[in-house]
């Protein structure tokens, strides 16, 4: 196991290696960082001490080695647009967008993984077929139109939530919650909601899928013939052996939703990194994107090395093959 | 005689489909004594694992038990719900599949899976149960149980992993297992350790077993009695000695006859001319009439029921006033 977590880690190291490289050259590449900084008016004297300054005269091994020294340490330099440190601004936004990212995954599992398991298990049956019908609209819809329509139908017409920002907040010092009072809740629930909603659609037809093939299988219908009770062959045999695909995909889907959690965010004004992101791409504010680069992969290669792990939890024939 | 384990009498088996009802089982009744091995076999298709289905009530829908009876220990069941039927499965009805390799689940120890079955139809608190589950574990052979019983299926090899499932199927003692082509996926040399086992199982604890196998050497290692099957009908039923040496229908005389024996040189074994009919194209009358070497006008028109003749019984218009 420690062999097999010591391999994990040192790929995981190497993606993001490769991945600073590549942040590390839109840094560079993309268009002159002086030219980018300075106004009309700067003279070249200037012009060549910050050059000097910001070590650019410097060979470009030695550059990038100290662009990942920096990166480790959290620095990722200063925003050209508001010349606030960038991690800070990041550090600022990043609580935000997790929160809800994490509250979306736990909603879409927690409704899809039982609709999944309903739906294959009374196949044909109406109601699945209804589930699965109002599921399409699901898939189809796009997140910002759901957005939209939440928003009219229960904050502007009913009134009952608000239509954006992310209400109160409580700072804990290393990160600001919205979960300890009551209006950063409800500030949560519509656009935790309209996150969800794609991937509720997207784990129930994973699980269902799964489920159907699974039920299919020897042992369960072993499990069946010891005289497992139903529930506890659908729940406790065959949910679990469908649990790899669902677990990957949920993975990846957190990396995802907080990388693409912008367009939710946009149409709630939610104070997060996808908001952050637009602001810097307008600008073309590049230590902020090459640190919301570097930082979004960051994120889906720590999951991914989760995975990893948690496959082996599951399946005991990986740990075997680990050893 | 004691009382029987199981009786099926006139056992029908519909699947409705697009193109109108399949029957798959039709008239099928056999009993089981208690210590009694009974081997049915046919082809593939024959119904053969459908009846051990049917009687266990799990049947894939659409298929449906359509008619008849099936009696456990006295008690009719193929008429109970979901939940009564759980309840016998596994307690009252073990159960063996073929492939030990797909039969346990990969996730589950084998310990836990014992446990499992243990604690859901007997009365016991987890540690009695896991010392029962290494129990088991050593009644059918498999060694070092106490270390075992934590392992994880993948970590047996596939007879290993069979002498498991019997255990499995032991847990909770029933009087009566139905063991659907247990050694078919085995190697040679482990299916006939498995077959003695069985065995002796049966013999020290006087469970009854329907051993479903299309092979006629395992019945003959076995059986007591021995249920031949053809398109979903039972053609003959009887003592093994019996009708191993002397079987009475045409079609039981073409399946011995397609066995090679040891020691005897044969140039050419003897087969059965043409194949099965599909159960949806089963002729009228007698299902064999088209193969059937004795054929009469009596086999194209009426369906022969199952009647003694001689030692064992036989649905053949041969032993029941000629084919005339």
């Amino acid at each position: 196991m420690l062999a097999f977590l010591i391999k994990r880690l040192s790929n995981a190291a190497m993606v993001m290696l490769a991945v600073s490289l590549m942040a590390f050259m839109i840094f560079r590449f993309v268009g002159d960082p002086v030219e980018l900084m300075v106004n009309e008016q700067t003279t070249s004297e200037q012009r060549d001490e910050l050059r000097e300054r910001m070590g650019l005269n410097q060979p470009v091994l030695v550059q990038f080695a100290r662009f990942v020294g920096n990166a480790v340490q959290g620095d990722f330099g200063i925003s050209y647009r508001n010349q606030q440190s960038v991690m800070a601004l990041i550090a600022e936004r990043f609580p935000a967008t997790m929160e809800l990212v994490l509250l979306a995954t736990l909603i879409s599992l927690m409704v899809g993984v039982p609709l999944g398991v309903m739906t294959a298990i009374h196949r044909g049956k109406w109601y699945s077929e209804a589930v699965q019908f109002v599921s399409i609209i699901g898939v189809s819809l796009p997140s910002f139109v759901i957005g939209i329509l939440l928003i009219l139908a229960f904050a502007v017409t009913l009134g009952w939530l608000p239509a954006f920002g992310r209400g109160e907040v409580v700072d804990l010092g290393w990160w600001s919650t919205g979960l300890l009072t009551h209006s950063g809740r409800v500030a949560l629930i519509l656009p935790a909601i309209a996150l969800s909603f794609y991937q509720i659609t997207l784990v129930m037809r994973l699980v269902r899928a799964e489920m159907l093939e699974t039920l299919r299988s020897d042992f369960v219908k072993f499990a069946r013939a010891r005289g497992v009770p139903a529930w506890r062959v659908h729940f406790r045999h065959a949910l679990r052996n469908c649990l790899m695909p669902v677990v990957t995909m949920t993975a990846m889907n957190i990396g995802s939703l907080i990388a693409f959690a912008l367009v939710t965010e946009t149409v709630f004004q939610w104070p997060g990194m996808g908001l952050l992101f637009i602001q810097a791409v307008t600008f073309v504010d590049i230590p902020v994107m090459a640190a919301y680069l570097v930082i979004v992969s960051f994120i889906f290669v720590a999951l991914n090395t989760i995975v990893d792990i948690t496959y082996a939890v599951i399946d005991p024939r990986l740990r075997d093959a680990n050893r | 005689m004691p009382d029987p384990v199981l009786e099926v009498r006139d056992l029908r088996v519909d699947f409705p489909g697009r193109h109108g009802t399949v029957t798959a089982l039709d008239g099928v009744s056999l009993t089981l004594r208690p210590g009694e091995v009974l081997g049915v076999v046919g082809e593939s298709g024959a119904g053969k694992s459908m009846t051990g289905l049917a009687i266990q009530g799990l049947l894939e829908p659409p298929g449906h038990i359509a008619g008849g009876e099936i009696h456990v220990n006295g008690r009719r069941i193929d008429n109970l719900p979901l939940r009564q039927m759980e309840k016998i499965r596994g307690r009252e009805i073990g159960a063996i599949f073929q492939d030990p390799l797909t039969s346990l689940n990969p996730l589950f120890t084998v310990g836990a899976q014992l446990v499992e079955t243990i604690r859901i139809h007997l009365d016991m608190t987890k540690a009695e149960a896991r010392a029962r589950a290494i129990d088991l574990l050593r009644q059918v052979g498999i060694p070092a149980p106490e270390d075992r019983v934590d392992h994880y299926p993948h970590q047996f090899s596939g007879g290993m992993r069979q002498r498991v499932v019997i255990a499995l199927a032991l847990s909770a003692e029933p009087r009566l297992i139905i063991a659907d082509e247990p050694t078919t996926a085995l190697d040679v040399s482990i299916q006939a350790q498995i077959i003695a086992l069985l065995r002796r199982l049966c013999d020290d604890t006087g469970t009854a077993v329907m051993l479903v196998t299309h092979d006629m050497g395992v019945i003959a290692e076995a059986a007591d009695r021995v249920a031949v099957m053809y398109a979903g009908r039972m053609v003959e039923i009887g003592e093994v000695r019996g009708v191993l040496r002397a079987p009475r229908h045409p079609y039981t005389q073409g399946l011995m006859g397609s066995i090679p024996a040891l020691g005897h040189r044969v140039e050419r074994l003897s087969q059965i001319d043409g194949a099965m009919p599909r159960l949806d194209a089963i002729p009228p009358g007698c299902a064999f009439n088209p193969r059937c070497p004795a054929v009469g006008p009596r086999c194209h028109i009426a369906r022969p029921e199952l009647a003694p003749a001689g030692a064992s019984a036989t649905a053949c218009w041969i032993d029941q006033g000629g084919v005339a």
